[in-house]
């Protein structure tokens, strides 16, 4: 198990266990941008922004929409504690969309009582799991 | 003694009870089941968030945080969790008990946040100050129900309206065995002892961000992980009491019951003991 090339990657939710195995390569975005994580890697706690999760297994790769919550990296070991994941067969492409549209309409005519935060991460998670879908 | 028509309709009103208390009983076994796997499958993300904010914390060291100072507000947010239905033995006045006997806490520096229509009557009636809350969440908690919560608690706490925030819930050690606690959410205590085990990775772990932006956006999430797992317990808790409860209810029941049969059978063949000597005692006079 313990070979160089690949690292113990463990995604848990607060309902459930959501990924756990070993994999070669995991990329996601951060709050400082896109990083990929290789084995080996610096020790390093970092929070997730909302975007895509590529898994890279031996076998093949995986997709996630990755929404929310923080990682902890270490060289043999990855833990992404998610407080929102989804795999692209559970997301709802019209939901998505409906909701992107929502959000961009929400920016664009911004009144003074808009939470521009809230809408950008709510764009931002739409169009994550839009990008999941293709 | 009583007569037998008298016993025998209080048998049929106890048995009439034990009926419900039993069918009670299954209803929150099965609850509990559900529950507890609930439970478990999430305590996991607790064991992994606690950890990992205690090696942070540990890590800053004492640095100058809004989450890490007591507020200037003497007022303390306590998030109390309780059943919406009675019929669980202690478990609702337990939990109460928790806050109102506090040592040291004042009726007019304590703000309840009363997750739970049981807990929010008895604070209502003791007088202190009750924050709405919705208490249908605890039939069948999710997260964003625990996100909202802490989204509001620590909106206040930022705004200096509260000083601390506490949570009150009974832990949920296994299926007979119950822990109220109290717990202090904010401003985040680290446990002298805890982290001291893994001094390895903690002792050159990164933060990107810096450390105490870092904490910003770490903390609200450890506040809910933390709500979250005590409301998944709560619940298991609450049902595990009632099975209890009801369990005890249903054998109190059946003693009940085999005592007034006992009663009933004595009046009975004392009634046909009496008759029959009416008889021969009639007999007699007219032979």
């Amino acid at each position: 198990m313990a070979d160089k090339n690949s690292f113990l990657l463990r995604i848990i939710t607060p309902d459930r266990l959501f990924y756990e195995n070993q994999v070669e390569m995991v990329e996601f975005n951060t709050t400082e941008g896109e990083i990929g994580v290789l084995p080996g890697h610096v020790p390093m706690t970092v929070i997730v922004k909302p975007g895509i999760l590529d898994i890279t297994e031996s076998e093949g790769d995986k997709t996630a929409a990755l929404h929310a919550g923080f990682a902890e990296i270490l060289p043999d070991r990855v833990t992404i504690l998610a407080e929102i994941i989804e795999w692209p067969e559970e997301i709802d492409v019209e939901r998505a969309q409906a909701a992107r549209e929502r959000a961009e309409e929400r920016l664009r005519s911004k009144t003074a009582e808009t939470d521009m935060a809230r809408a950008e991460t709510a764009l931002q998670r739409a169009v994550a799991r839009i990008q999941v879908l293709r | 003694m009583a007569s037998m028509r008298d016993i025998k309709h209080r048998k049929s009103s106890i048995q009439g009870t034990q009926q419900i208390t039993k069918a009670m009983k299954l209803v929150s076994t099965v609850k509990l089941q559900r529950a507890r796997a609930n439970a478990e499958r999430s305590k996991e993300y607790f064991t992994c968030m606690y950890e990992t904010v205690n090696s942070i914390l540990e890590r800053v060291g004492h640095v100058e945080h809004r989450y890490l100072a007591s507020g200037n507000s003497q007022k303390k947010a306590v998030i109390v969790i309780t059943g919406n239905r009675g019929l669980a033995g202690g478990y609702n006045s337990n939990v109460e008990k928790l806050v109102t006997r506090h040592p040291e806490w004042k009726k007019d520096d304590v703000v309840v946040y009363a997750l739970g229509t049981k807990g929010r009557e008895t604070f209502l009636r003791h007088g202190y100050e009750v924050k709405e809350c919705n208490s249908d969440i605890v039939e069948s908690p999710v997260y964003r129900d625990a996100m909202h919560i802490a989204e509001e608690l620590l909106k206040a706490f930022a705004n200096g309206e509260i000083g601390e925030i506490h949570l009150a819930y009974t832990a949920f050690k296994n299926t007979v065995s119950h822990v109220p606690t109290l717990l202090k959410l904010l401003p985040v205590e680290v446990s002298p002892e805890s982290g001291k085990k893994e001094s390895g990775p903690s002792a050159i772990m990164n933060f990107e961000p810096e450390d105490v932006e870092a904490l910003d956006m770490i903390i609200p999430k450890y506040v809910t992980s933390l709500i979250y797992g005590a409301l998944m317990e709560a619940v298991a808790s609450e049902n595990g009491a009632r099975m209890q409860a009801m369990d005890n209810a249903t054998s109190n029941a059946e003693e009940m019951i085999s005592d007034l049969t006992l009663k009933y059978n004595r009046a009975r063949q004392g009634s046909i003991t009496q008759e029959l000597t009416e008889i021969i005692a009639g007999a007699e006079a007219i032979g």
